[in-house]
């Protein structure tokens, strides 16, 4: 399998922060979504964590860890001035009720109907028990889904994909796709390519995707 | 009323082994970590603990102990194992999911807190769409065979959705801030949770408040849990702990 240098999992993150526009409720999964916050510092994003809270703050550290305090990750965080907090059920009110105008989450694999696999990894070999969490509450009521991942596994096999091989989280509900290498919108008619990694051509590309990728008239470098 | 017991022990003296108890807490934050050690001090048998976010997994050492115990029959949870698979191979609860001597349920998150909330507020079941689609539509997600039900499913406005049953524990163990021998609660901050609607779900909740204030302490206003749903009342001294990484 080829394997292509693309950006790091930092810079993958502030192009999501990109897409989020302000005044924007988003919610972030585990792993390079959870960077995104880093990039949104100083937006008007309000950010929920779906143990009940909105508009977390930064990471706490030292002195300010409060132990009453922590997000969906167990991660001590902070309050900022205009934070709410609130129970699980209008927490997940908010997050079924489609009240997210942003879901960020990582992936193990993506099809090119939107379909998306994310809360169980077979290998880890627990017969079709695993973390859900708040994944498929998440997956179901966002406005818009983003996914953030590498283009492929570290054995360099794609994770862009014809058919899961994984359970699926939710199905058809990804709008774009945002990796190393690419950005990739989900549109009815397949996979279209939108930007590109600088040096990359469409056909790398696709040499570690499985669908056939469409090409935006505008393709483009990927921009930050 | 007066719903204060003196301690701990006292408030859990009638739990029976095979009671289903409700854990509150998501992670580390509002665990009531006081209760779930008067539990194991007790030594009662053939728990089934109906969590909502790895509140286990926050109190790993009482997990430990529970396990060590042979107390525990099942876990209902929508994240009951460690997020790292390395973790997971070490973790004794893990291991007895992994041989069948421990039953783990699965439900997603906002599921299960509807579950909780359904039994608390006299809906017996509910049709959700989350899940359709995934293993969660075919049948129970349990590590035991026998136990995996098929699911029902209806659609609605042109979307699959599953039908989920109340879950009604027998006790629920809560975690407050603040409490007074009405049983109003007060949460703080991130640790109310799961704490508010499995106080609604339970038939017997039993509260450990880290202030026990006296009626008319708490403004009206600001109360969460009203009494109504709270049986027992138990003062415990704030717990210092270290945040698991999961």
């Amino acid at each position: 399998m080829k394997h292509f240098e693309g950006l790091p999992r930092e810079i993958i993150a502030l192009r999501v922060a990109h897409e989020i526009k302000d005044n924007s409720y988003v919610n972030l999964g585990i792993g390079i979504p959870t960077l995104v916050s880093n990039w949104l510092e100083g937006r008007d994003v309000i950010l929920q964590s779906e143990i009940g809270m909105l508009k977390t703050g930064p990471l706490a550290e030292g002195k300010q860890v409060d132990l009453d305090l922590i997000n969906a990750s167990s991660q001590p965080v902070t309050e900022i001035p205009g934070t709410a907090y609130f129970d699980i059920c209008e927490s997940f009110g908010m997050i079924r009720g489609g009240y997210m105008d942003v879901t960020v989450m990582g992936a193990f694999q993506v099809n090119e109907k939107g379909d998306f696999a994310s809360w169980f990894n077979p290998s880890r070999g627990l017969d079709g028990i695993g973390n859900i969490g708040g994944s498929m509450d998440l997956a179901i009521g966002a406005k818009q889904l983003f996914i953030a991942m590498e283009h492929t596994t570290n054995e360099g096999k794609p994770k862009i994909v014809r058919n899961l091989t994984y359970p699926a989280t939710a199905k058809a509900k990804v709008d774009l796709i945002f990796t190393d290498l690419a950005v990739i919108n989900v549109t009815p008619e397949g996979l279209l390519l939108k930007e590109i990694y600088p040096g990359l051509t469409p056909k790398d590309v696709q040499s570690v995707t499985e669908p056939i990728l469409l090409i935006a008239k505008d393709l483009k470098e990927i921009e930050l | 009323m007066n719903k204060v017991v003196s301690d701990v022990e006292q408030a859990i003296a009638d739990i029976e082994d095979g009671a289903t108890i409700a854990i509150g807490g998501f992670f580390a934050a509002g665990v009531p970590r006081t209760l779930l050690r008067a539990l194991i001090a007790k030594g009662t048998k053939n728990l089934t603990l109906a969590c909502g976010s790895g509140p286990l997994l926050g109190a790993v050492n009482e997990l430990n102990a529970l396990v060590k115990n042979r107390q525990i029959k099942k876990v209902i949870d929508s994240y009951g194992l460690f997020r790292s698979a390395t973790k997971g191979k070490q973790d004794a609860f893990e291991q007895e999911v992994r041989t069948g001597e421990i039953e783990l349920e699965i439900y997603p998150m906002g599921t299960l807190s509807e579950k909780y909330r359904a039994a608390g507020t006299g809906i017996p079941a509910f049709f959700t769409p989350v899940g359709a689609g995934s293993l969660v539509e075919e049948a129970t997600l349990t590590n035991i065979g026998v136990n995996r039900k098929k699911r029902e499913t209806r659609v609605i406005d042109g979307r699959t959705c599953l039908l989920e049953y109340a879950l009604k524990p027998d006790y629920a163990f809560v975690h407050a801030w603040k409490g007074d021998p009405e049983g109003n609660l007060r949460y703080r901050k991130t640790a109310r949770n799961f704490n508010h609607v499995m106080a609604m779900a339970a038939g017997i909740t039993i509260a450990e408040v880290e202030h026990l204030v006296e009626p008319g302490d708490l403004d009206p206003d600001a109360v969460h849990t009203p009494g109504i749903f709270v049986q027992r009342v138990v003062n415990v001294p704030r717990f210092d702990f270290t945040i698991t990484d999961l």
